[in-house]
């Protein structure tokens, strides 16, 4: 059974006829063509789909594309504006923080989901303090928020720095 | 340095970077075939051993939507000559769980999945024989293994140079059934153009997919063109063809239409190849100052029944350390599982597990450093082959990589360390990795303005061919990256082999630098040094191994440090920081190569922890066939790795002086993880992966 949809995606509204069964993931890739988030495992276990649902990451394999409504999904390649790289995508490349890329763009908004997760004082399995106000992003930290995202290349020990990088600069880390 | 070195060396970024990082590099699936796609699913055999006697497609072909539902009964014949698995849909026999036994065309992928579900299958089957075992009766001796090795080779008397060694270690050594799982699942997407086929694809090396669609559809090599620009990492999965390009190409000559095949992932389990598992007994013979007198590597691993892959297991025994009497020696059993194929370091990984742990046995029972226990046993030339080395420094990546991790003044006594709950342990293994390059064929063209494109049908699957090649292509031109084009990953380009066996910079870089000084001559001999207006085109070819391979004995060397942390209550272990030291020859780039040694360690440290496909003895299939129960490491699970290399180069290997660093940085990782374990906790554990639950296992024993 097909559903009338409006898609907000990165900025940009997207009518499109989706089956009720198809995922935001296969919404984006199949129907729209917005293969920035990619797909490793399409059952919510490698974190490759990540993309940002109103900010909150989310892993768009499990989220149904005629459940997202009126929300703002933002990819990473939508992180960019004015087709100006993220701090993250440059921090990304400067540390060689990926190999194939392929998990590259859900670790992006991966990063993007526990930079905005800090500010708002979000604890984790590793949070020393957890009813702390901020939480700082030490490695400990970033090591265990970015769990979710495989990287079968084992770019992890580059992923840890550019994302402590963009961290410091943004206040979330000493 | 001369001017032709400044790129070669430095840590250039990825010129691919920005696209990855925002998404925008297609991928296979992401490339626009110019028309709408239909999608592919497919019904996967149940059993292992058998014949289908029932196959219902009629409730599926009714679903709205479905375009053609593929079977036996009527999948377009493939010509004679496809070996393993590739003839797909061409008979009712069934070699394998997870087989393809049909398959579903549909407009969307929510219908073709839909519909999958709608096909009955019935099978005649026999009982699986899947379990691999020392005593079974027919484990038979290939005629040679994977890549031209021997399949034994036995030097002096083992058996009594065993017998009188004053000391001895005979241990036997397990490692499981293991998946690549790059994280872009295989996909083909196929187009044909009245005879002639296009397929998008993620594999190792176009050139390595179209001998193979040729075969099986009856084409000319100039019909098919296979492009794969990016791919989402491989491991060796992606570097043959397997049913995905099959099926897809078949599919889309069916429906006349594009078609895409994207695997799940619990079909990476059956579909794209595995590692074999093995079993390995291990001897060695040493006299009191621990110089080995005799070295007995025996492997028993498995293939499938419809193909043969013998894996090269003991050849790093061959070379990696002096000893008069020595034997090594590979039997197989053939199992009703999917063929296996090449993965990281086919042969030295598992094989460098069971030597390095062995190793490490013996300087417990001679009471002796580990590290020093392999520098007594350097040997000068290559020991079975007699030939000297191109260049040989493991030594001084052992003492270079002690120095740098802080290893002086260890205690030898295991289980004395503990921090809180945590039993700390250190441990060492080397690391080593043929070096070699393949044929290939390149063609440069400049213009009149000094632009250069390069072209060659090399492959970069994460390794940063893309940015290494353009620093070699620009320093062997005598310019600058930006003057430089590169174009790679499509089969209408020179002939390359794939990304394989870590001989890609060897193979592709050294085509690039012999067809550069071949334009250059023409340059400066006919047109003054100066491009021509109209331009010039020159095609150069490496014609493959180097001169020197059969004169000397080439390859690269390192040398893990591993701590390792054990919970003395739960049993987990933390791998918290560990240094590496490479003799890889000429570094290219900086930057990536670290990326490299570094993903290769971390992936022998999530080998050594979490990785293993558990196989069910009574009905024949992978248990844990998805990524929430096929552990690979995490983020959280990877520590402080320390990342250095020797500054040599190898000359006699290829013009570059590079050796290969693709798979070298897995090589005795998972070995140095295990010693180190066993340095916190007095447990030897000899069956990979090393998971909580086998300290208890061994506190039981023990």
């Amino acid at each position: 059974m097909d559903s009338q949809i409006t898609l907000r995606v990165d900025g940009a509204a997207h009518p499109l006829a989706v089956d009720t069964r198809t995922t935001l993931l296969d919404a984006l890739r199949e129907r729209l063509r917005i293969t920035s988030p990619k797909k490793g495992c399409d059952h919510g276990q490698c974190g490759a789909c990540t993309v940002l649902l109103d900010g909150r990451r989310v892993n768009s394999c499990l989220v149904l594309a005629v459940t997202v409504g009126d929300a703002e999904v933002t990819t990473s390649d939508g992180l960019a504006v004015d087709d100006v790289p993220h701090a993250l995508h440059r921090s990304f490349v400067e540390h060689d923080a990926f190999q194939c890329g392929y998990c590259t763009p859900g670790q992006v908004c991966s990063a993007a989901g526990i930079l905005a997760e800090a500010r708002a004082g979000w604890p984790s399995a590793v949070t020393p303090d957890v009813a702390a106000d901020t939480v700082e992003l030490t490695d400990d930290e970033i090591r265990e928020r970015m769990s979710g995202n495989l990287c079968r290349c084992a770019a992890y020990a580059n992923i840890v720095p550019a994302v402590a990088d963009v961290a410091r600069a943004e206040g979330v880390r000493r | 340095m001369t001017t032709m070195d400044r790129l070669v060396g430095a840590g250039v970024d990825r010129i691919d970077g920005p696209a990855k990082v925002r998404g925008t590099a297609p991928y296979a699936y992401e490339q626009d075939p110019g028309e709408p796609i239909a999608h592919l699913a497919v019904v996967q055999s149940t059993v292992n051993r058998g014949r289908i006697s029932r196959l219902d497609p009629s409730r599926a072909e009714a679903l709205p939507g479905v375009l053609a539902v593929l079977t036996p009964a009527n999948a377009p014949r493939l010509g004679k000559g496809l070996a393993s698995d590739l003839p797909v849909l061409q008979s009712l026999d069934v070699h394998y769980q997870g087989q393809v036994v049909a398959a579903v065309v549909a407009e969307t992928s929510e219908i073709a999945k839909a519909a999958v579900g709608a096909i009955a299958v019935g099978y005649d089957a026999e009982p699986p024989d899947v379990a691999l075992s020392p005593d079974r009766e027919d484990l038979y001796a290939p005629e040679k293994l994977m890549a031209g090795f021997a399949t034994d080779s036995i030097i002096g008397d083992v058996d009594g140079a065993l017998a009188a060694a004053v000391v001895s270690i005979d241990a036997t050594y397990e490692t499981p059934t293991q998946h690549h799982n790059p994280i872009e699942m295989h996909t083909s997407m196929a187009r044909w153009d009245g005879d002639s086929l296009t397929l998008w694809d993620a594999d190792q090396g176009p050139h390595n997919i179209v001998n193979d669609l040729v075969t099986g559809f009856g084409l000319d090599a100039g019909q098919v063109r296979v492009i794969s620009p990016y791919v989402g990492g491989a491991f060796g999965s992606k570097a043959f063809t397997h049913p995905n390009q099959m099926l897809a190409a078949m599919a889309a000559r069916v429906v006349g239409r594009t078609v895409v095949y994207e695997l799940t992932r619990q079909q990476m389990f059956s579909l794209v190849g595995h590692r074999t598992p093995t079993i390995q007994r291990l001897r060695l013979g040493a006299d009191p100052e621990g110089r080995l007198t005799a070295i007995s590597h025996e492997v028993v691993e498995h293939t499938a029944r419809i193909a043969e892959f013998a894996e090269q297991t003991a050849t790093p025994t061959r070379v990696l350390y002096a000893a008069p009497h020595r034997r090594t020696t590979h039997r197989l059993a053939r199992l009703d599982v999917p063929p296996p194929t090449i993965m990281r370091a086919p042969g030295e990984t598992p094989g460098m597990f069971a030597l390095e742990s062995a190793m490490d046995e013996l300087a417990v029972v001679l009471g002796l450093d580990p590290v020093e226990l392999r520098i007594r046993n350097e040997p000068e030339r290559d020991p079975e082959r007699d030939l000297p080395w191109s260049t040989r420094n493991l030594v001084e990546c052992l003492r270079t990589g002690a120095e740098r991790f802080g290893w002086a003044g260890r205690d030898l006594r295991p289980g004395v360390r503990t921090e809180g709950r945590w039993l700390v342990g250190t441990g060492v293994a080397s690391a080593t990795y043929p070096t070699r390059r393949r044929k290939a064929q390149c063609r440069i063209s400049v213009d009149g303005a000094g632009r250069y494109v390069v072209e060659i049908d090399g492959s970069d699957i994460g390794t940063g061919a893309w940015t290494a090649l353009t620093q070699i292509a620009a320093d062997a031109l005598g310019t600058d990256m930006a003057s430089v084009e590169l174009r790679i990953g499509d089969s209408r380009l020179p002939f390359a082999g794939g990304a394989g066996g870590s001989t890609g910079l060897a193979s592709w870089g050294t085509a690039i630098v012999f067809t550069a000084r071949d334009l250059r001559k023409q340059l400066d001999e006919q047109h003054g040094g100066q491009p021509p207006a109209g331009g010039l085109s020159v095609d150069g070819e490496l014609p493959g191994e180097s001169p020197h391979a059969k004169t000397h004995s080439m390859h690269a060397y390192g040398a893990h440090f591993v701590e390792v942390r054990v919970d003395r209550d739960s049993g987990e272990v933390r791998v918290p920081r560990a240094t590496s030291v490479y003799d890889a020859g000429t570094i290219v780039n900086a930057k990536t190569a670290r990326s490299q040694l570094l993903g290769g360690f971390s992936m022998g440290v999530s080998m050594a922890l979490h990785e293993g496909s558990v196989t069910d003895e009574r009905y024949g299939h992978y248990v844990n066939h998805d990524l929430a129960e096929y552990h690979v490491a995490t983020n959280a699970d990877i520590g402080e790795i320390d990342i250095s290399w020797l500054d040599v180069d190898d000359q006699l290997a290829n013009p570059i002086g590079l050796k290969g660093i693709g798979e070298i940085g897995i090589t005795g990782a998972a070995a140095a993880v295990a010693n180190a374990y066993w340095h916190a906790t007095r447990l030897r554990i000899r069956d990979l992966p090393i998971t909580p639950d086998k300290y208890f296992r061994e506190l039981g024993e023990s």
